[in-house]
């Protein structure tokens, strides 16, 4: 079985077989990382680009080590200590890149669908690793990933995506990926942070009501407040975000059950959760960063085309 | 098509295999089993089930092992892994890697390298169920053989419907 795709630029154009064969191989991956050597060959004639062009911790760590992992070999850029900041268009960085025989190209990048105009452009594989407010689509993968591990299943679990919808490309890729998968979607966060038809474009519910949204679900993706892409205030303050949305341990005491607290980090502590939450026995927030790492795996190795035979320069 | 071992041979050998297995191996508490996917799978199977009837008190340690990651051949084709389950630690023990054809010796070849990223064993053997003996491009061969056979290169030997068959190209 392989991938209906040459690239992952986002989980949109992906089939539910393709996330069914990354998840189960994310599940091998995930055997390896328990080993004494956690490391396998699959990837040592193939080398890899990490391109980035904004910020990322977890991300771009998690990519790296999933490469070593593989033992592929590695080149690191980021944008604020290369060319691009002399005036260097994306394209022709790329292409000045992959005149050094560079196989894969893992891109995050500010703009939104960049991933998608370097894969018209370019003939190394393209894997998305968040672009603008679009996707972020191997985040999509590894909290699917979390959940069916914790549940045991994708299909019927309600899921709540709580938080900053309008500026979360977390949130467009999870749902995305839990309607392919029959999961049950709803948003839930104050109405200037989530978009108007959200319900018509993408089948999700919609609620402004944090306690019947938890009262709900099974499991709760906490989204993290981003300033740093709010051009205007759209609530009042943190604190009274957190009133109205944070979780808090009070809420989820109030609850009848014992949902999952989901969160793709960073946290903003005390703001969107709180830090008993966030440290408690009911999150999985740990185990999504590790899950990340053998997701990505999966991803990279799946994509990891063979050389065609007639021109062994194209991947 | 031609059958190599009917039904009732297969069981002969695998009764027949597992004897031999037990004869050799007095200290059961050093040995570890572990059957290659996915052929070897089902012929360990059979073959453990066999010696834990020999040894009722004793535990017998078994595991599946996949070369997928590990295949010199990847980049013709990804292929999807199965499962690898060796939960048990493999650090001087004997191990015996049981697989159902042994052919180029290539995929004998990937399971030692993933044997040796769990651990250094004390020694590794092997047991086969069918061995194409003439066709080896690696230096490995079987301290256990159920049966040699003399095939062409492009055959194809496999069980279908617990029996053995070559199936001619």
């Amino acid at each position: 079985m392989q991938l209906s795709t040459r690239h992952l630029l986002g989980i949109k154009n992906l089939t539910p077989q393709d996330i069914s064969l990354i998840l189960s191989t994310a599940v091998q991956f995930k055997e390896v990382l328990q080993r004494p050597v956690k490391k396998v060959p699959s990837l040592r004639d193939v080398t890899i680009v990490n391109l980035f062009y904004e910020n990322s911790t977890r991300t771009r760590f998690s990519f790296e080590l999933a490469e070593k992992r593989l033992s592929a070999d590695i080149i690191n850029f980021s944008a604020s200590t290369s060319s691009a900041s002399k005036g260097e268009t994306l394209l022709d960085t790329v292409n000045n890149i992959l005149s050094m025989k560079v196989d894969m190209v893992v891109m995050r990048h500010h703009a939104s669908g960049a991933p998608h105009f370097l894969a018209q452009h370019i003939p190394a594989a393209i894997i998305n690793a968040g672009d603008g407010v679009n996707e972020h689509p191997t985040q999509g993968l590894l909290d699917a990933f979390s959940i069916k591990e914790k549940t045991g299943k994708l299909k019927g679990i309600k899921v709540a995506i709580i938080g900053d919808i309008m500026h979360s490309r977390v949130a467009q890729s999870n749902i995305y990926l839990l309607k392919k998968m029959g999961a049950l979607v709803t948003v839930c966060g104050p109405p200037t942070l989530i978009p108007k038809y959200i319900h018509e474009a993408m089948g999700v519910e919609v609620s402004y009501n944090l306690k019947e949204t938890l009262d709900w679900c099974d499991v709760a993706n906490v989204l993290r407040i981003q300033l740093e892409r709010q051009n205007q205030v759209l609530f009042s303050s943190l604190r009274e975000y957190s009133l109205a949305y944070g979780i808090n341990r009070k809420i989820l005491d109030s609850l009848h059950k014992e949902i999952v607290i989901m969160h793709p980090g960073p946290i903003n502590r005390g703001v969107e959760i709180d830090s008993d939450v966030a440290d408690s026995k009911q999150s999985i927030i740990l185990q999504q960063v590790e899950n990340g790492v053998a997701v990505r795996m999966a991803v990279l190795y799946l994509l990891s085309k063979p050389p065609n035979p007639e021109n062994p320069q194209t991947p | 098509m031609q059958v190599l071992l009917s039904s009732q041979q297969l069981s002969d050998t695998v009764n027949q295999l597992a004897g031999q297995l037990n004869k050799s191996h007095p200290d059961m508490n050093e040995v570890v089993f572990v059957g290659i996917q996915q052929g070897g799978v089902v012929v360990g199977n059979h073959i453990i089930s066999k010696i834990r009837e020999m040894n009722p008190s004793r535990k017998i340690q078994y595991g599946q092992l996949d070369i997928t990651f590990y295949r010199d051949d990847i980049r013709k084709e990804i292929l999807t892994p199965d499962t690898m389950n060796l939960p048990f630690a493999i650090e001087n023990k004997t191990i015996v890697l049981i697989d159902d054809v042994l052919f180029t010796g290539r995929t004998i070849k990937a399971a030692l390298d993933v044997l040796l990223d769990y651990g250094r064993p004390a020694k590794v053997e092997l047991c086969v169920l069918i061995d194409r003996k003439e066709h080896r491009q690696f230096p490995i061969q079987a301290d256990f053989v159920g049966l040699t056979v003399t095939t062409n290169k492009t055959d194809k030997v496999k069980l279908v419907n617990k029996e053995v068959v070559l199936i001619t190209q």
